[in-house]
């Protein structure tokens, strides 16, 4: 089927490995990919600011470059919460109602695409680590996922998951809540770092790479030697 | 920004700052999660228990006037004396009033968060009144000038080190380290005052319209205490604390043992409905319900918010709230703190005043998945952001987010923009940390993600 | 204008705009529903009463069965005699009427008006109850079936004697009773009581007897009435 691919911005431009892997795991499998070039941001931080009409800027753009996607794949399951869950608020009672409705059922976050709906959990990986998965909240509280991330790993050759006892818990970073209140988000990463180290693992995964910037830049600056690395990124190593 | 969120700000940062601290109510939570848990598995249904709780909640609210008014005639109807209340002042001087009648020295009182939402105690010692909380949490932070740390537990805050000073300082009692001796030593002072107190005041978890009957939750003994022994009880509630029938509590109390404390059920769950009935034998021969609005008509204006006021007050979400566990209970300056004090002060206290702790929140959600009649807390918190910006946006805020809008909807700019911020990177390695970091929030605690040299878009665009 | 009028008003205004029903249209809800949610209770006395003292041990409270009220009166004499009662205080029922003399110590009883100071005094309160909750291992009391409100909860350790008809599945089974025993003339105080009291506010650990009695004993008797 033809995918139309959602590289969020920040994915974007700092992390387009993950992006880049998102690609060809999804060609591998036999799948026509398109990325709008107009798309950049699904508009939520403004939305999560207060700032809904600035928000609605953005959101019109992607709306309008969705409108003839058959299959839209999210490579965030924040982003995706935002297309998914808040586009519909957003737009209640305009004149995109409609259209925000009908993509936001098309709509899927990667993980879930591939296991949900393509039905596929071996990707033929090989990625010889210990590793611990962070559940990032919007995709595990808007969107419901927790096993796909899962389910994938475990067909990872090599691979050795070790939950770790914060797996659900706020990596602290929330998108504007990072900036504006650093001392409570630096101190929630702390507890989420902590518990992670506590694994043994070598790597922290996720679907998510704005927390895995929050969590990578805590590790950082402590000079941890764990790492992180974006789920599509393990799943496309061989 | 408001004099408020200052304080929140400084408060937040003192309260990060201290590790064993954060450690310490991180471990005490861990254990109510433990506990918590076992209890929920008891059920057969828990996500069905909250639905069906959701729905009773639901009709209860949005049928208010009438359960209230069924409430209160069935209260009536066997000698309890009902007062109404708008505000916080009306209701202190209601209490005020009847206290005054009675010609009351002293005043024994069991938990009840209402009672804090008014300041009671203020008032009441300011009239001359003797006042002394008897639940051994509000009893200690009472002793300590305090309000209480945490909704249901109100000095979880404390070491038994810290309570034992206290005691000795307060009590003149002997120092020890042992939670026993130290409750041992309130409950041989609080039993003179249950006796000797000339009225009763206690707050209530829920209010029976079909029966016309006031619910009591707690774990002590000192509620029943303080309904049984006075010869005048006041009761003051929230008038959205209403529950239509009777039965509808053999959902509540487990859920609320469940989610308030990790119990099964709590120690005594007890329901009045009036004062000494002819023929019984002890009891207090004047009732006084004081049933309070104090905003709540106006978050039940809210149509997209009126399920807060489903709320049954049992801290769940506090306990979960990674704001909460790292900030802790004091720093919001509330009487409600954690999701369900950040959604609803702005509605009690004011929007403008309050926003700061809709946005001190990462939406986690972690609020909504724990409560158990399902409010929406984490999507109100949204909402009041929302609020809040339309109402009065903040000037340079709004022009960043034009700003970004025009970036990321317009590609040669985006690419631009990514560029100029390679360009920049190697200068803000010079700059980072000093005042001059415009990055400054996020580098005091974190490193910087570094931005690619070639970019998702650069690749796809060169693969092409 | 009253504020009970002006609070009921703002309700009613209010209340025009709708707020969006939670989930599925919802039917009466009814004691059906909660017992299908709660933790199940099986049906035969053998399962529940094993449940009841599993939940009262879990609740740190004393429970023992006795098949006659010869055993029975035994077990209060030896309570009397390990714990020390000095003075007592009971209320006037069935079961303590006929099982409390054997006790031969002061007794205050507490169904007419009394001194506060005498129940304060008295080592051990000694009550019936409406009925044994074995889902949550609660006795149900009312001030009318137990002495007046003070008795179950004053004396530093209560004691409650019950007969097994008494025990109730669960807590629908409990609220059902309550109406089809008292109708629409409820006593004015009515208590699920699970457990001796306690609290847990210092660094939440637990401590029996934070107001209320640091004892609770439970005798049932395994006969019909």
């Amino acid at each position: 089927m033809t995918v139309t691919l959602f590289i969020p911005c920040f994915v974007d431009a700092l992390f387009p490995q993950a992006g880049i892997s998102m690609v060809q795991i999804l060609e591998r499998l036999g799948h026509k990919i398109v990325c709008p070039e107009a798309i950049a941001c699904c508009g939520q931080p403004a939305f999560n600011s207060g700032y809904w009409d600035e928000s609605r800027v953005v959101a019109v753009k992607v709306l309008e470059q969705l409108r003839d996607a058959e299959t839209v794949v999210i490579g965030s399951g924040s982003c995706g919460a935002m297309l998914k869950n808040f586009y519909p608020g957003l737009f209640a009672d305009t004149p995109h109602e409609k259209l925000a409705k009908a993509v936001s059922e098309r709509t899927w976050e990667f993980s879930e695409f591939l296991v949900d709906k393509l039905g596929v959990t071996d990707l033929g990986a090989r990625f010889p680590h210990k590793v611990t998965f962070h559940d990032g909240c919007h995709g595990l509280r808007e969107l419901h996922i927790k096993k796909p991330p899962r389910a994938l790993l475990s067909h990872v050759q090599g691979l050795e998951l070790l939950e770790m006892t914060e797996a659900e818990t706020c990596c602290g970073f929330g998108g504007t809540f990072a900036a504006k209140f650093p001392m409570i988000s630096a101190a929630m990463g702390e507890v989420k770092c902590a518990s992670a180290i506590e694994t043994g693992a070598e790597y922290i995964v996720s679907n998510d790479s704005s927390c895995l910037m929050q969590i990578q830049g805590l590790l950082s600056r402590q000079g941890n030697a764990l790492k992180t690395i974006h789920l599509a990124e393990v799943l496309n190593q061989e | 920004m408001s004099t408020f969120a200052s304080q929140f700000l400084q408060d937040a940062g003192r309260a990060t700052d201290n590790s064993d601290q954060r450690r310490f109510i991180r471990t005490a939570l861990g254990n109510y999660e433990i506990a918590r848990d076992r209890h929920k598995g008891s059920f057969q249904d828990w996500q069905g228990a909250r639905q069906l709780a959701a729905g009773i909640k639901w009709e209860a609210v949005n049928h208010l006037d009438k359960y209230l008014e069924q409430f209160v005639l069935k209260l009536e109807s066997r000698g309890t004396k009902v007062h109404w209340a708008s505000t916080g002042l009306q209701a202190r001087e209601t209490i005020l009033q009847i206290v005054r009648k009675k010609k009351a020295h002293s005043i024994i009182k069991s938990k009840a968060m209402t009672s804090e939402e008014i300041h009671l105690n203020d008032a009441l010692e300011k009239e001359g009144l003797q006042v002394v909380e008897s639940d051994l949490g509000e009893f200690i932070v009472q002793l300590r000038h305090e309000t209480p740390y945490h909704i249901v537990f109100p000095c979880m805050h404390l070491r038994r080190g810290e309570i034992s000073a206290l005691f000795q300082r307060e009590l003149g009692s002997a120092p020890t380290n042992d939670p026993e001796e130290l409750t041992m030593i309130a409950r041989r002072v609080l039993r003179k005052k249950y006796i000797t107190a000339d009225v009763g005041i206690t707050g209530a978890n829920f209010a029976i319209a079909d029966a016309g009957m006031v619910s009591i939750t707690e774990n002590e003994g000192n509620a029943r205490l303080t309904a049984a022994l006075p010869k005048t009880l006041i009761t003051l509630i929230g008038i959205e604390k209403i529950l239509p029938r009777l039965e509808d509590l053999a959902l509540f109390l487990p859920m609320l043992a469940t989610m308030g404390a990790g119990q099964q059920l709590t120690c005594y769950n007890t329901l009045y409905a009036g004062p000494r009935q002819p023929g019984e034998s002890d009891g207090p021969e004047e009732w006084h319900v004081v049933l309070l609005d104090n905003h709540r008509t106006q978050l039940l204006a809210d149509t997209e918010q009126r399920d807060a006021l489903h709320c049954i007050r049992c801290g769940a979400c506090l306990n979960v709230c990674p704001i909460f566990r790292n900030v802790g209970g004091h720093a919001y300056g509330t009487t409600y703190s954690g999701p369900i004090g950040s959604v609803i002060t702005p509605h009690l206290r004011g929007l403008q005043d309050w926003k700061h702790l809709s946005n001190a929140s990462s939406l986690c959600g972690a609020c909504t998945e724990t409560c158990p009649v399902k409010i929406d807390l984490h999507h109100h918190l949204l909402q009041n952001r929302r609020n809040a910006a339309q109402e009065k946006p903040a000037f340079l805020e709004r022009f960043a987010y034009q700003i970004f809008s025009l970036l990321v909807t317009k590609p040669a700019l985006w690419s631009l923009a990514k560029k100029m911020g390679r360009a920049m990177q190697p200068l803000h390695k010079i700059i980072q940390g000093t005042p001059l970091d415009p990055a400054k929030s996020w580098t005091q605690s974190r490193e910087l993600p570094r931005l690619a040299p070639e970019s998702f878009k650069d690749w796809w665009r060169k693969r092409r | 204008m009253s504020e009970r009028e002006k609070i009921l008003g703002r309700i009613r205004e209010v209340l025009k705009a709708q707020a969006p029903p939670p989930g599925e249209a919802l039917s009466e809800p009814d004691s059906i529903r909660s017992r299908q949610c709660l933790p199940k209770v099986g049906e035969p006395f053998d399962e529940q009463i094993v449940l009841f003292a599993q939940k009262l041990a879990e609740l740190k409270a004393d429970f023992q069965i006795f098949n006659s009220d010869t055993e029975m009166k035994q077990a209060l004499v030896s309570l009397r005699d390990t714990a020390g009662w000095k003075r007592m205080a009971r209320h006037s029922g069935p079961l303590t009427d006929v099982l409390c003399p054997v006790l031969g110590i002061p007794c205050l009883l507490t169904d007419q008006p009394y001194d506060v100071h005498d129940l304060e005094a008295a080592d051990a309160g000694i009550s019936e109850c409406d009925a044994l909750v074995a889902q949550t291992g609660s006795v149900l009391v009312t001030n009318r079936s137990a002495g007046g409100r003070a008795l179950s909860v004053l004396p530093p350790h209560h004691v409650v004697l019950a007969r097994r008809e008494q025990l109730v599945a669960d807590l629908p089974a409990a609220f059902e009773l309550l109406k089809q025993k008292y109708g629409e003339d409820f006593p004015s105080m009515i208590s699920f009581i699970s457990g001796p009291s306690r609290t847990g506010d210092i660094e939440r650990i637990l401590v029996l007897g934070a107001h209320g009695p640091k004892k609770l004993t439970i005798f049932v008797l395994n006969t019909n009435h």
